[in-house]
């Protein structure tokens, strides 16, 4: 079947942005003239993405080109006994099926150990593991096809319960063993016993980073099958290019990966799902190949946030002070090891909170299961040590007779401070002012006697009756490493280029919605004096720049960047030096001039630039850090972040229904660089911690997903998103490029204890466990 | 596949279009998308939950992941791509942009569409009505309070320029 019109080239979303912008069209707003740091720039390509006009990678089409569809495992542990694909052959418009036996190269892939096969060639080991591809004419072929393949299984026991995973007796279920990862941290005096003592077990759910956009990408082969162009939504494609090369058998340097336009990210696209699967069909079949995820596949095609099992005691003074922690973690990383070596080790090095604490014990396991493999989300393994720690706080100011507020502010840790891994903390530490600027925000309005029924708890089901709802307010606090620990050196690449007044950017950091399209003009902007800069497409023709998570991109990539045009304009004050006899040390940049500090001389960066070409590309590498040792010792981390929010809760107690009415938060951000971008940042978070507090989770069924739909995973929507109340709180960090934090992942930690504190408190119960269902309130 | 082989005509953005050769069990989405050269519909759920798929047929908004394409024949289906005249955004496009309610973009041409049904059919909407209207979209960037700014600015300005 063909295609009548072509709906999209291979476009690959190049934006140009310049500053004439909206001050002018408005006449409202904006004070600063120009989109520098700090001015509230508007993403270059909004205009493109209001209109329906930018390429997402769901959106390229291409001269014939087949549809890629994947046959999974519909048992969470099995053995294969045979795979028939006659039948499918058979069927017009079938043009290759493959399985393991056609992967040409490494069978597995892995971001930390290589141990998730390409397909699945004697165990299943997850519902929903690859077993086959299949490309064909129409999507309908593909269905028809992988319905047609007859795969025999010998169905084995599962492991689903994670607790098991980790008796000796339990068979293994995977030949690395049933431990992804232990790591202790024994700190301190470890006989300490406290005045008063607090302890409880947590459990968080598994949460899904449901992006809109799903996974979905475009294959072009070369002739004679040398290489292979992949155009993919991910977030990191210089490791997609690692790991698709290794298994096609390929020189990297012939897998060359663009980004295509990425419809959300969150964590999920950090992973391999479809890169390598999509290529070998396009080797395979000498046609472009594009494969795109349902939804339903989607919830079994990508890794989740770790369910975690949390018991927890603290030993405190009768003041209140904390003296020492236990801990045990268990996280179930499910079938594969994906990243989950790195979520436990921020787990466990988070689980004091923001607060000083001398003694630790703690032990952490990640566990592999036959349950969906787990891996990045949003907090990384801080969520579930929040959950806990923050709940440990209500409980030791319940205790010590504290409000929630001073037991937090008694404890707060601040800049100088040792963690519990020996690591001192030298990142501004603004955990105090965190607090205290969240409690001043204004409490919303109490519930009205002729409050509008929809805007009751229970919204437009007018199943509430205003005598039930009561109204509870909670807090939660939290710390948050940024950028990737342990050694990693996850540095990032930029070139800039500078002619006639034009910037050029080139770099290969994933936009996945954060904006760092916006960001990037606008550190140029700032060092160069131009106005007008062009984004370069976003390829594997540059170096990494490492992914986009771990909060890390503005720092890291913003630094690279920073970096690059810096080393241009030092070029270009040179250039400028020599033809007007002025010592360049003299030169700096003024708006879109460039002046003699001490002379009268002066020039636009436009004119000097005119007819001259500079070029520079720069490499920015945070500092060093260490490996834990084998007591949890070490400098394993880069610098932290910290937010404090305090949700306000209406809770009909008969029929367990809350609805979160505000959320008040503080964060330290070092130094807001756009406030637009910033704010969108802070409100997203704190939606997807809303949604773990009280809606989201992935249920599981002996390894079987049984909600894997929008229709059953429920994900907030505007009705159920409270007023947010933000304060940036701007203390610029030395270590930063630009003093910048990382702010993508502070706004959904602490967001979701909070709101469980606050039902606590309207309820009277003690709730262990995110996300709180109705029948935990009301049965 | 073996393709139906009657010829069917969409009314899409003023235009009529022929759809050949096209399997009968094509959604309103894919015919959209993979045939006529209109992607601004996305698709993202499948079962019309989130909104990233809405068009207007007939002055409804609907998901088109829900439509046969075949039975839409005879209604006039506007899409994003239709909003704009000569790449001019329209006060709700402008607004978007503006107010900072696109991160990923991937819900904004649902959105833009569902907004500007509902500011077509209510001028002056309340904030609960704003919130009603557009419930039906899921944004997993934003937390959609830009997109409430948004919604409420362009409801605004519309009321400035009918002035």
């Amino acid at each position: 079947m063909k295609n009548t019109v072509s709906t999209n080239t291979v476009s690959i979303n190049t934006v140009s942005t310049s500053t004439v912008s909206t001050d002018t069209i408005t006449g409202t707003r904006r004070e600063v003239r120009r989109d520098i740091l700090g001015a509230p720039a508007l993403r270059p390509d909004g205009a493109d993405k209001v209109q329906g006009k930018f390429a997402f990678s769901s959106d390229i089409w291409a001269e014939h080109m087949l549809w890629g569809a994947t046959l999974r495992s519909p048992h969470p542990y099995a053995r294969i006994v045979s795979i028939d694909l006659s039948a499918a052959f058979d069927i017009d418009g079938v043009e290759a099926i493959i399985t393991a036996v056609d992967v040409p190269g490494k069978k597995t892939y892995g971001l930390i150990s290589s141990d998730q096969p390409v397909f699945a060639s004697d165990f299943v080991r997850y519902v929903g593991e690859p077993v086959a591809c299949v490309a064909a004419d129409h999507p309908e072929t593909c269905r028809r096809a992988l319905a047609a393949i007859n795969v025999i299984y010998e169905v084995l026991t599962p492991l689903t319960d994670p607790e098991r995973a980790l008796l000796p007796e339990t068979p293994k279920i995977h030949p690395d063993g049933n431990m992804l990862r232990y790591q202790k941290i024994i700190c301190g005096d470890q006989t300490i016993q406290g005045e008063i003592i607090v302890e409880n077990t947590y459990e968080l759910g598994m949460q899904d980073q449901a992006f809109l956009g799903l996974e979905a990408a475009m294959a072009f082969p070369d002739s004679g099958g040398a290489g292979v162009d992949l155009v993919i939504a991910t977030q990191w494609i210089h490791e997609d290019q690692k790991q698709i090369a290794a298994c096609l058998d390929l020189p990297v340097d012939k897998v060359r990966v663009t980004l295509g336009g990425v419809g959300g990210a969150f964590g999920a696209r950090e992973d391999i799902s479809l890169q390598v699967h999509c290529c070998l069909l396009a080797l395979k079949t000498s046609r472009p190949i594009k494969m795109q995820y349902s939804r339903e596949e989607s919830f079994y095609g990508h890794v989740h946030r770790h369910p975690a099992k949390i018991w927890i005691r603290h030993h405190a003074t009768n003041e209140g002070i904390i003296q020492r922690i236990e801990s045990k973690m268990v996280f179930d990383g499910g079938a594969y090891a994906s990243t989950s070596a790195a979520v436990l080790i921020n787990g466990i090095t988070h689980i004091q909170g923001p607060y000083k604490c001398e003694s630790a014990t703690v032990h952490g396991f990640a566990v592999r299961t036959n349950n969906p493999p787990c891996g990045a989300m949003r907090g990384f393994g801080v969520v579930q040590a929040c959950f806990a720690h923050e709940s440990q706080m209500d409980k030791l100011a319940v205790a010590c007779g504290l409000s929630p507020v001073e037991i937090r502010l008694r404890n707060a840790m601040r800049t100088g401070d040792k963690l519990i891994t020996g690591q001192v903390i030298e990142s501004v530490a603004p955990v105090e002012r965190c607090i205290r600027e969240t409690d001043a925000i204004p409490m919303p309005v109490p519930l009205a006697r002729d409050a509008n029924p929809l805007e009751l708890v229970g919204g437009s089901g007018l199943t509430s009756l205003p005598q039930n709802i009561v109204r509870g307010v909670g807090w939660g606090v939290s710390i948050k490493n940024l950028m990737y620990s342990e050694k990693f050196d996850d540095y990032a690449t930029a070139r800039c280029q500078l002619h006639d007044g034009i910037v050029n950017l080139k770099f290969a950091t994933a936009e996945v919605g954060q904006g760092f399209v916006v960001l990037a003009p606008q550190i140029a902007r700032s060092v160069l004096g131009v106005d007008e800069v062009i984004l370069d497409p976003v390829d594997t023709r540059i170096g990494s720049a490492g992914s986009t998570s771990a909060s890390r991109q503005t720092w890291m990539s913003g630094g690279a960047v920073d970096g690059a045009c810096r080393l241009v304009r030092e070029q270009l004050f040179e250039h400028v030096g020599k033809i007007h006899n002025i010592d360049p040390l003299r030169l700096v940049i003024e708006d879109t001039d460039i002046v003699d500090m001490i002379g009268d001389f002066r020039i636009s960066v436009i004119d000097a630039s005119t007819g001259a070409h500079f070029d520079q590309t720069f490499e920015h590498h945070h500092r060093p850090t260490e490996e834990l040792d084998e007591n949890g010792q070490g400098n394993c981390h880069v610098a932290f972040a910290f937010v404090a929010h305090r949700a306000v809760v209406d809770v009909d107690v008969e029929l367990g229904l809350v609805k979160v009415i505000q959320i008040a938060t503080a964060q330290d951000v070092g130094r807001v660089l756009n406030p637009i971008a910033a704010i969108g940042q802070v409100e997203g978070g704190i939606a997807q911690g809303l949604g773990l507090a009280v809606m989201e989770e992935i249920v599981l069924d002996n390894g079987k997903i049984r909600n894997p739909s929008f229709t059953d995973y429920l994900l907030p929507t505007t009705l159920d998103m409270p007023d947010v109340i933000a304060v940036l709180i701007e203390e610029p960090e030395p270590q930063a490029p630009l003093g910048a934090k990382g702010i993508g992942e502070p706004p959904c930690i602490s967001v979701t204890p909070a709101i469980a504190a606050a039902i606590r408190n309207a309820t009277g119960r003690d709730l262990p466990r995110v996300p709180i269902r109705p029948q935990d309130i009301c049965l | 596949m073996t393709p139906n082989t009657e010829v069917y005509q969409l009314n899409v953005n003023g235009k009529k279009c022929e759809v050949r050769d096209a399997w009968i069990g094509e959604s309103l989405l894919y015919v959209l998308r993979e045939r006529l050269g209109l992607p601004g519909a996305k698709g993202a759920c499948e079962q019309g939950e989130c909104g990233s798929c809405t068009v207007i047929m007939d002055d409804q908004a609907v998901c088109s992941c829900l439509v046969m394409a075949a039975t839409a024949i005879d209604t006039e289906i506007s899409t994003v791509e239709g909003l704009s005249v000569d790449g001019k955004l329209t006060d709700v496009q402008d607004a978007f942009v503006n107010e900072g309610a696109v991160q990923c973009g991937f819900c904004t041409p649902g959105l833009v569409v569902a907004v500007h049904n509902l500011l077509d059919t209510s001028p002056t909407p309340t904030d609960i009505e704003i919130k009603e209207a557009i419930s039906g979209n899921i944004c997993r960037c934003t937390g959609y309070g830009r997109i409430f700014e948004a919604v409420r600015s362009a409801a605004a300005t519309r009321q400035e320029t009918n002035k």
